[in-house]
């Protein structure tokens, strides 16, 4: 809410402060400011002028030289707008004064435009005659400024101030934005949305006064001349009051359109609404001031003079009056007249009842929809206005009196037409004002302080929220629909005191034990272990196109693409929640590829969403993924050693197994593997499958690995336990074998595990030989393994008995010994 | 005859170590006098020459200049090793100012960076962290908040839906329920994660962004304890000299509300661009549990309060380390994940 401080003060007229401790005041009593603007900032030596005399420029056909008069002395200025005439009055800017902006209404420099006076084309010109944009301002705020031309003007302007009806006449010399209203500091709000009696003038008002200790002296509507009855010119019957608690209705007859007076128009056009005519004027005045959104029928065009509120029909059309036919439904509220719609309830009017020039009699209305209601219509007809966005959040019943009141107080003042005595009302029953038990013991050890039960009480009074000493408690007015607990009360308090003058203190309750839990500290361990490798944390999102399966090659009935949809995506490519983690790091690892960042390593730890059913009935299983990846340096077994260093670390001591038999399509399929561990699937490993890679754009071997850490966790543990340094020598054995093609590393190992014995401390491969100099369908490998008895030294016959079981083994796997 | 022989031998020995510089040579020369075939040891063996009764002098002799050869060829060994440890030492001069061979391990992501301090800080005050579900039933998100169906603020924070009663949680104060649900009181503990909101993607909006829920409940906390706690941690967090206001403000689950606003931390409060010359940088939101949350979560607001606050996690560590555009936390480009 934009609203320029005088309209404040108009009703805190004993305000005094700068508007620096305006805002910062404001703001700590909750009124947060959100934005300051002095209308006249950058303006500087702008006066006004009358043009005396026209004369042509000698040389240039677009350019005239005038003859201001600008008070005391007349000078001369050369301009090239066409609307200047002699005897315009306008606001001139002279030489060594400053403007706002550009005639083209561009963005506004920071500082402004110097002035210089100069010559132009050889003829000497002492400053410049401004259009509203180099005011600063703009055709909405002064509906009368010509396109591309000179402002003119008016002959006579007053102060902004509802109060004075004094007119003074423009002279020259005179300071021009003192005539065009523009030394104002305009203030913008960030009004929360409890705080429903705050998106008005005399809502933020009343907060001022409170919060400065003035007096709060707020309008009181009323109309001196009325006559008639209003229930001669209509009748009103609320159908549906669930939507619709209160409707009322006023009358104006006689009605004469004309201009809204200056200091209207000034105000609206600070607080951004164009002036349009007094009728108009007056609705958005009063929005404006009592946060009651308000609207004019033309009566002639009612039919039956009769208002019915009332629900839309399935597929009804209607047609605003911005002229859109609309689609309505049954949860749409209407107002209708004896016949047909004419306005869509707290959302906007009806083309067929919208008011003309020609008008004559005005019927007002001042209802109170139910707020969910207009928001959710507004939504699904897609037509969200001013006047919906206040009714969304549910007004006060009172308030819709006392605006229309207000209105008609209006109408008679600036006399824009009669008014007819009477309001027709149909009104559901107010509930009764809100009681709360008052004790100011438990309001200062709620909010840990100190203050008096007067110093509570006064702070409420101020707030009009009264006090009932005999039964003790606060009553709360209908304005203040959020104030409804002791809490509520304690806010009052505590922001009228001051939230700083609370001491700040710590919780002396209680000791409690914190920490993290078990899946983060094995979570940390993951990432300890990928960074100490040389990986960096990345985050990427959690959801993504479904187009991401056919990318990484998933079958048509693949389980990863059964994924969980989100109904109202940004966009396709954030449509579905991931089911791998494997999107985001490859277009992480791709992005880096298209940098020409060199040998990147990056990891994520992040969630998939599984989901149990679809569509999902109940909450998805939330696994959280290790997700490694990397290009450059390094291939499939330093990714292999990474996962080997990290199940050490939380204490997976036993060996892990690389199973080639993982089938992934976005791998390549003779590199990759799950990952085994204690006969469990842990995840997988592999080089990515060179479509997948092209698919990416990544022109480098990758190779990721992902761990669920679901499975992870439960077989993990920090306890382990010192194992004694070895007293007895070792004894060292080298195997050479020529070993086929076809037998693995793996099975290599298990039988060496499986035949060493307790003796067998360790193994390891030492040559991998696959060549020329070997027979075809043979590799050469050699193997070095260490026995150990940790009790005595070894006998040279138990290592020979041992070797013997295992070379008889390796003999089972078609292996020939090399000597 | 022999006694000039022996001087003879000490004479040269003397001479010629003397002249070496090296320890093969002392070592030929040690074994051309001393060695088996030495000249001294071929002196000892003409000793069956020499009369019986002058033998032990003569032995005695040739033992006296056999230590002397020794200990002088002892002296120009360690003259020697230390001539050519100071040539190895010469030689071996390096530049030092070549540039160094770094180890490059990996790094963290500023969100982790920022999440690991605002840990730290909390669990140094007793906090438990803990987790929630990031697709979450509509109760949790909004219901148990205080926020029923047609509530304003269910509107103003974009929710992505899966169904009428499954979304993508907009806020971690969801997890606020569920602690309290558990029933276990005392409650300190904080809850980081992800939440999602329908912004697009621009340098200040991300669809999917972290927060770090906390939440207090015991017998007499108070809005003062809700005020030294945060503003204890934005001292942590940003500096001793930090000084912290709190704004009145409105969450639907909180009563009173408050937002926290620290001194801008780079020009410590006088009003620079970074803060937009207001000298404060808006950094959480805060407030007391409101009742109607505690009786809808199963504890009596007569008998408990409690205090509840949520930060955003990139909004930490754009602020902290000058990041300007949110696009970069989740590009993951090597080269700004280096700096973290």
């Amino acid at each position: 809410m934009k609203t320029p401080l005088s309209w404040i003060k108009e009703y805190v007229p004993a305000l005094q402060c700068t508007d620096e401790e305006y805002n910062s005041r404001m703001t700590m009593t909750g009124t947060k400011v959100d934005g300051m603007y002095r209308l006249d900032k950058n303006l500087e030596k702008i006066v006004v002028g009358r043009i005396e005399k026209i004369e042509r420029h000698p040389d240039a056909d677009k350019l005239v030289v005038c003859q201001v008069d600008i008070g005391e002395e007349v000078t001369q200025i050369v301009t090239g707008a066409s609307n200047v005439f002699e005897g315009a009055l306008v606001p001139v800017v002279l030489g060594g004064g400053r403007v706002a902006g550009g005639h083209d209404g561009g963005p506004l420099p920071e500082n402004g435009i110097k002035i210089k006076a100069g010559k132009l084309r050889g003829v000497e010109s002492n400053g410049m005659m401004c259009s509203v944009e180099e005011l600063g301002t703009d055709a909405n705020a002064f509906p009368d400024a010509p396109e591309n031309g000179i402002y003119i003007l008016p002959e006579q302007y007053g102060p902004v101030s509802e109060k004075s009806t004094e007119m003074i006449p423009v002279k020259p010399g005179m300071d021009a934005l003192d005539v065009m209203g523009l030394h104002e500091p305009v203030f913008e709000y960030e009004i929360t949305s409890n705080r429903v009696d705050c998106y008005s003038v005399l809502g933020v008002a009343r907060e001022a006064a409170v919060t400065f200790g003035v007096p709060y002296v707020p309008p009181v509507p009323a109309v001196k001349n009325e006559s008639g009855d209003v229930n001669d010119y209509v009748s009103i019957e609320v159908k549906d009051p669930d939507l619709c608690s209160r409707y009322t209705a006023r009358v104006c007859t006689d009605i004469k359109i004309g201009p809204s007076p200056y200091w209207m128009q000034r105000r609206l056009a600070n607080s951004g609404v164009r002036p349009i005519n007094n009728l108009v004027d007056i609705t958005n005045y009063v929005m404006l001031e009592y946060g009651q959104p308000m609207h004019a029928f033309d009566l002639d065009t009612v039919a039956g003079h009769k208002i019915i509120v009332r629900r839309a029909k399935d597929g009804d059309e209607f047609q605003t009056l911005d002229g859109q036919m609309r689609k309505m439904d049954r949860d749409v509220l209407m107002i209708c007249d004896a016949e047909k719609e004419i306005g869509i309830a707290g959302i906007m009017g009806g083309e067929n009842s919208k008011i003309t020039d020609d008008v004559k009699t005005v019927l007002f209305e001042s209802a109170t929809f139910n707020g969910p209601n207009v928001r959710k219509s507004a939504k699904r007809i897609g037509l969200r206005t001013d006047a919906s966005g206040i009714f969304e959040k549910g007004l006060d019943p009172n308030n819709a009196e006392a605006a229309i009141n207000r209105a008609c107080q209006l109408m008679e003042e600036l006399g824009c037409g009669k008014v007819v005595a009477g309001m027709a009302d149909v009104c559901e029953p107010i509930p009764a004002p809100v009681r709360i038990p008052f004790s100011a013991e438990k309001i200062n050890a709620f909010l840990g302080t100190d203050y008096s039960k007067e110093t509570m009480l006064s702070i409420f009074e101020k707030l009009e929220l009264a006090y009932d000493g005999a039964s003790n408690e606060v009553i709360v007015p209908s304005f203040r629909q959020d104030v409804k607990g002791m809490c509520d009360l304690a806010e009052e308090v505590a922001r009228f005191t001051g939230y700083d003058n609370i001491p700040d203190t710590l919780p002396a309750s209680s000791a409690t034990m914190g920490g993290l839990t078990y899946k983060m500290r094995i979570e940390d361990k993951a990432r300890e272990t990928a960074q100490q490798c040389g990986f960096s944390e990345a985050m990427t999102f959690s959801f993504e196109s479904p187009k991401v399966m056919d990318k990484l090659l998933f079958d048509a009935d693949a389980p990863e693409r059964r994924g969980i949809r989100i109904q109202n995506p940004l966009g396709e490519d954030f449509s579905m929640m991931r089911t791998t983690p494997l999107n985001g790091m490859l277009n992480s690892l791709s992005t880096n590829y298209n940098r020409r960042n060199k040998n990147v390593r990056l990891f994520e730890l992040a969630n998939v969403y599984i989901a149990k059913a679809l569509p999902l009935t109940e909450l998805p299983d939330e696994r959280s993924m290790f997700t490694l990846g990397m290009y450059g340096d390094g291939d499939f077994f330093t990714m292999k050693g990474v996962i080997e260093l990290f199940f050490e670390s939380v204490g997976m001591k036993k060996k892990m197994v690389c199973d080639p038999a993982s089938g992934k399509p976005f791998l390549h399929p003779g590199r990759q593997a799950n990952i085994v561990y204690d006969g469990t699937v842990m995840g997988y490993i592999g080089e990515v499958h060179p479509d997948v890679l092209s698919a990416y754009g990544i022109g480098d071997r990758a190779v990721i690995a992902v761990l669920d850490m679901n499975e992870v966790v439960p077989v993990t543990t920090f306890d382990f336990r010192y194992e004694g340094i070895a007293k007895y020598p070792a004894v060292s054995r080298d195997i050479s074998m020529l070993v086929p093609v076809s037998v693995t590393a793996g099975q290599i190992e298990a039988v060496i595990e499986q035949r060493g014995g307790k003796i067998l401390e360790s193994y390891r491969l030492f040559d991998i030989y696959e060549g020329a100099q070997i027979k075809a369908g043979f590799k050469s490998i050699a193997y070095n393994l260490t026995f150990r008895n940790k009790e005595k030294t070894l006998e040279e016959s138990e290592v020979t008995a041992a070797m013997k079981k295992v070379l008889n083994g390796l003999a089972g796997l078609d292996i020939e010994l090399r000597s | 005859m022999m006694m000039e022989q022996l001087e003879k031998i000490r004479e040269e020995a003397r001479r010629q170590i003397e002249e070496i510089d090296s320890l093969e040579k002392l070592n030929e020369i040690r074994v051309s006098i001393l060695g088996k075939k030495g000249t001294l040891t071929g002196i000892l063996k003409g000793m069956k020459d020499v009369p019986k009764e002058e033998r032990p002098k003569v032995g005695q002799m040739v033992n006296e200049a056999r230590e002397q050869i020794e200990s002088t060829i002892a002296a120009a060994q360690k003259s020697i090793e230390r001539k050519v440890l100071e040539e190895r030492l010469k030689k071996e001069k390096i530049d030092v100012t070549l540039p160094a061979r770094r180890f490059e391990p990996g790094h963290s992501h500023p969100n982790i960076v920022a999440l690991r301090e605002l840990e730290r800080i909390f669990v140094g005050m007793g906090y438990e962290v803990m987790e929630g579900p990031e697709i979450e039933k509509d109760y949790y998100n909004f219901e148990a908040l205080n926020i029923p169906d047609g509530h304003p603020a269910k509107d103003e924070q974009d929710t992505f839906y899966i169904n009428g009663d499954i979304l993508l949680r907009t806020q971690t104060s969801s997890t606020q329920i569920h602690a309290m649900e558990s029933g276990r009181i005392p409650i300190r503990m904080i809850a980081p994660g992800r939440v999602y909101r329908s912004d697009a993607v621009d340098a200040t909006h991300s669809p999917t962004f972290h927060q770090v829920e906390g939440l207090v409940v015991d017998k007499g906390i108070t809005f003062a304890d809700l005020k030294g706690t945060l503003a204890e941690f934005a001292r942590q967090l940003f500096g001793e000299d930090t000084k912290v206001r709190f704004r009145p403000h409105h969450f639907p689950f909180t009563e009173p509300s408050a937002e926290m606003d620290v001194s801008c931390f780079k020009c410590g409060g006088k009003g620079c661009s970074f803060c937009k010359g207001e000298g404060w940088i808006e950094i959480l939101g805060c407030g007391m549990v409101h009742p109607h949350v505690f009786e809808m979560s199963g504890i009596d607001p007569e008998e408990y309060t409690g205090f509840a606050f949520g930060v955003g996690l990139e909004r930490i560590a754009l602020l902290k380390y000058g990041i300007d555009d949110m696009r970069l936390l989740y590009e993951n480009d090597i080269r700004f994940l280096k700096q973290f």
